[in-house]
C-alpha cells in the first residue's frame, strides 16, 4: 500500500465527490439515457410517503412543475450532470416524470424551425 | 418524441448551441448577455477516460474527471427553446465536447485577436466534425483592430465561414451573433446543399 499521499491524491476523496454517488446509490449506468439538454416534466407528484424516493428525487419532481433541462436541474440541485440522469431515470421508470429527449441531430429538413428561431432572436 | 405516460403533453423542443473559444475570451460573458436566466453552471463528471490524456502510468483504476460547463437559456415562444453552453476553456476536456456536440444546431468560436491562437482548436474540431459554426471577434478594449479578411485568412477559414466583429457583453452583438450563426446553419443543411 502506498502511504505517500500527495494531495493530487487527497482530492479524489473530497466529500462533495462522493457523496452525489451515495445518493445514486453507487449506478451510474443510466448516464447515457438522456441528454444535457433532455426537457423533464412532472406528470404526477409525489406524496412525499413514497418508498424509495430521496430528498433529491422529491427536489426534482418539484422543480420540473415546469420542463427542464437535465443541465437546468443540475445547475439548481448543485448536483452532477451524471446523478441528476440517474434519478431522472428513477422518476421516469416509476412515472413521475416524462422526459422529451432532443432529436439526435437536428431534423435537418424542418424549415419552419430555422425560420421561428430567427424570428424568435430578432424580435429578442 | 415525448416519452412518459402521458402523450397529451405539449413540451418546447430544445436546441443546443454551442460557444467555443480560448480560455478568458468571454464565452460566459456572451452566454450572460443573450440567456434570459442569469448563467447556470453544471458539472459533468466523466469516467473511463483512459485516452492517455494524462500519463498516469501503471494506474489501470477509472479515472473520474469533472468538467465546469457554464450555460444560458433563450425560449422562443412555446414552441422552442435554446440552450447555449459555453465549452470548457482547456484543451484537454476535448473528450465533453463530443458529447455536447452531439446534436448540436451549429457553435460559436470566440477569437480574441490578442491571442488568436487560441481558437485554433475549436475551429479544428468544429471543421473536423462538420458542426455549422461562426467566428465572432471579441472586440477587446485596446486590442488590436484588424481586417476581418485578414483574421479569416490567419485561421485559414474555408471561404463559406461567416466572420463578424462582436461585444460578448452586449445583448444586441450576441443577438447578430447567434442570428448569422442560425442562418449559416440553416443554409449548410444537407438538402440545402444538395439542391
Amino acid at each position: 500500500m502506498n502511504l505517500d499521499w500527495s494531495p493530487d491524491e487527497e482530492r479524489l476523496l473530497d466529500a462533495p465527490t462522493i457523496r452525489p454517488y451515495v445518493i445514486a446509490r453507487g449506478r451510474t449506468e443510466a448516464q447515457d439515457r438522456f441528454d444535457l439538454i433532455s426537457l423533464a416534466v412532472t406528470i404526477r407528484p409525489t406524496t412525499g410517503a413514497e418508498i424509495g424516493l430521496d430528498p433529491e428525487h422529491q427536489a426534482i419532481v418539484r422543480l420540473c412543475r415546469r420542463a427542464m433541462s437535465v443541465a437546468e436541474i443540475a445547475a439548481h440541485l448543485d448536483l452532477p450532470a451524471g446523478i441528476v440522469r440517474v434519478l431522472l431515470g428513477d422518476l421516469f421508470d416509476r412515472g413521475f416524470v416524462a422526459v422529451q429527449q432532443p432529436q439526435p441531430e437536428m431534423d435537418v429538413l424542418d424549415e419552419r424551425m430555422y425560420k421561428a428561431v430567427l424570428d424568435g432572436l430578432r424580435a429578442l | 418524441m415525448v416519452s412518459g405516460r402521458s402523450d397529451t403533453l405539449k413540451m418546447p423542443k430544445a436546441i443546443k448551441l454551442l460557444i467555443a473559444g480560448g480560455f478568458g475570451v468571454g464565452k460566459t460573458t456572451m452566454v450572460g448577455a443573450v440567456s434570459e436566466i442569469r448563467p447556470l453552471r453544471t458539472e459533468e463528471t466523466l469516467t473511463n477516460l483512459s485516452v492517455g490524456v494524462d500519463d498516469l502510468s501503471g494506474v489501470e483504476a477509472k479515472a473520474t474527471t469533472t468538467v465546469a460547463m457554464d450555460f444560458g437559456r433563450i425560449s422562443i415562444g412555446q414552441d422552442f427553446v435554446l440552450y447555449l453552453f459555453g465549452t470548457p476553456g482547456q484543451e484537454r476536456f476535448w473528450f465533453v465536447w463530443d458529447e455536447l456536440a452531439r446534436g448540436a444546431l451549429g457553435a460559436v468560436v470566440l477569437a480574441d485577436t490578442r491571442r488568436l491562437a487560441d481558437c485554433f482548436p475549436s475551429v479544428d474540431y468544429f471543421e473536423r466534425r462538420g458542426t455549422p459554426f461562426v467566428v465572432a471577434v471579441n472586440c477587446f478594449d485596446g486590442a488590436p483592430v484588424f481586417d476581418l479578411d485578414e483574421v479569416k485568412l490567419a485561421l485559414n477559414l474555408g471561404q463559406d465561414v461567416p466572420i463578424l466583429l462582436c461585444d460578448a457583453r452586449k445583448r444586441e452583438s450576441g443577438k447578430e451573433v447567434l442570428i448569422a450563426l442560425v442562418k449559416h446553419a440553416y443554409g449548410r443543411r444537407p438538402t440545402a446543399a444538395a439542391h
